[in-house]
């Protein structure tokens, strides 16, 4: 799993907020998380990647081996963008951990899929999900998620 | 040969790619992120997708010459499969695991065969085309050329 870098604060001087998001993007295939990454970067994102549920969560701080101080990742995360179809933990299942946890539970969690399944996008948003995406991901889809984003947070 | 030939060399084969089938509208996604600052993503993602599909086909291979197939694992490697060649915008390879699923669904063990090999067949043109029209590339940038990436008009 690879990190960005040192971390920045999100809040100017002036006390507005800057446009940067840092996403933790989980996927296990490697092609997908090459293409999600470059993808959010060239939107201004700084980006995190996972290759499963299990290590997603221990970035956010929810793994096995607990942590006295949280803060360092979890405040520094705006978005988890997550595949479903995963083995072991599916994105659904990482989805609901995420929604469970009371330190988590306000960071927006986008699901991608390749199956266009109404069921399976009604389950997730349910859950709590902020948004489906349908892959094969596309410039257009990261304007669209960045746009659910602002309306949300005004 | 000149850069300007190279260049126009580069932009008939491209078409013809995608003209032919072998690439889709995906395909170009992933140029459109491709950049000064990232000049080799293409390479890159595609050379991710080459080592990801040969692990599969090899899996796929081994699993189908078992005695009791295991469908629900060889559907699983095609839909990762499925997966990966969508996102690159490989359309043949993709249409091939498409039609490869519904075998592994009738559990039909020698229409799962066929497609075995038909994905093989369509996968190794698109590898041998991909990887003459990256090479066709490093040229025309190796001579100072860029590529004309705008010419690419559908």
């Amino acid at each position: 799993m690879d990190g960005g870098g040192g971390s920045r604060e999100n809040v100017t001087a002036g006390g507005g907020y800057t446009e940067e998001l840092h996403v933790l993007a989980v996927d296990d295939s490697l092609v997908d998380r090459k293409l999600v990454e470059r993808l959010l970067k060239n939107s201004s994102c700084k980006v995190t990647t996972a290759e499963n549920g299990l290590r997603a969560l221990e970035f956010l701080g929810l793994g096995d081996e607990k942590r006295t101080s949280l803060e360092d990742n979890v405040s520094k995360v705006n978005l988890i963008i997550t595949d479903y179809c995963m083995p072991g933990m599916t994105g659904y299942e990482l989805l609901k951990k995420i929604k469970e946890s009371s330190i988590l539970k306000e960071i927006p969690v986008v699901i991608m899929s390749s199956e266009n399944i109404p069921t399976r996008i009604n389950k997730c948003l349910e859950e709590g999900a902020q948004m489906f995406m349908l892959k094969p991901l596309k410039q257009s889809d990261v304007v669209k998620l960045r746009c659910n984003l602002m309306n949300c947070r005004s | 040969m000149e850069v300007v030939q190279m260049q126009r060399a580069w932009v008939e084969y491209t078409k013809s790619l995608f003209r032919e089938g072998f690439l889709d509208a995906q395909f170009q996604q992933l140029q459109l992120l491709q950049d000064e600052s990232n000049p080799d993503f293409v390479a890159e993602v595609v050379s991710l997708f080459f080592e990801d599909s040969e692990r599969l086909l090899s899996d796929l291979t081994f699993a189908l010459e078992q005695q009791s197939v295991d469908f629900k694992k060889v559907d699983a490697h095609v839909h990762q499969l499925k997966g990966s060649s969508s996102s690159i915008g490989a359309q043949r390879v993709k249409n091939d695991c498409i039609a490869f699923r519904s075998f592994c669904e009738e559990q039909n063990v020698e229409g799962c065969q066929r497609c075995l090999q038909q994905v093989k067949q369509d996968y190794s043109l698109v590898k041998s085309k991909l990887e003459a029209l990256i090479r066709l590339e490093q040229q025309i940038v190796a001579a100072g050329g860029s590529i004309p990436m705008e010419e690419l008009s559908f």
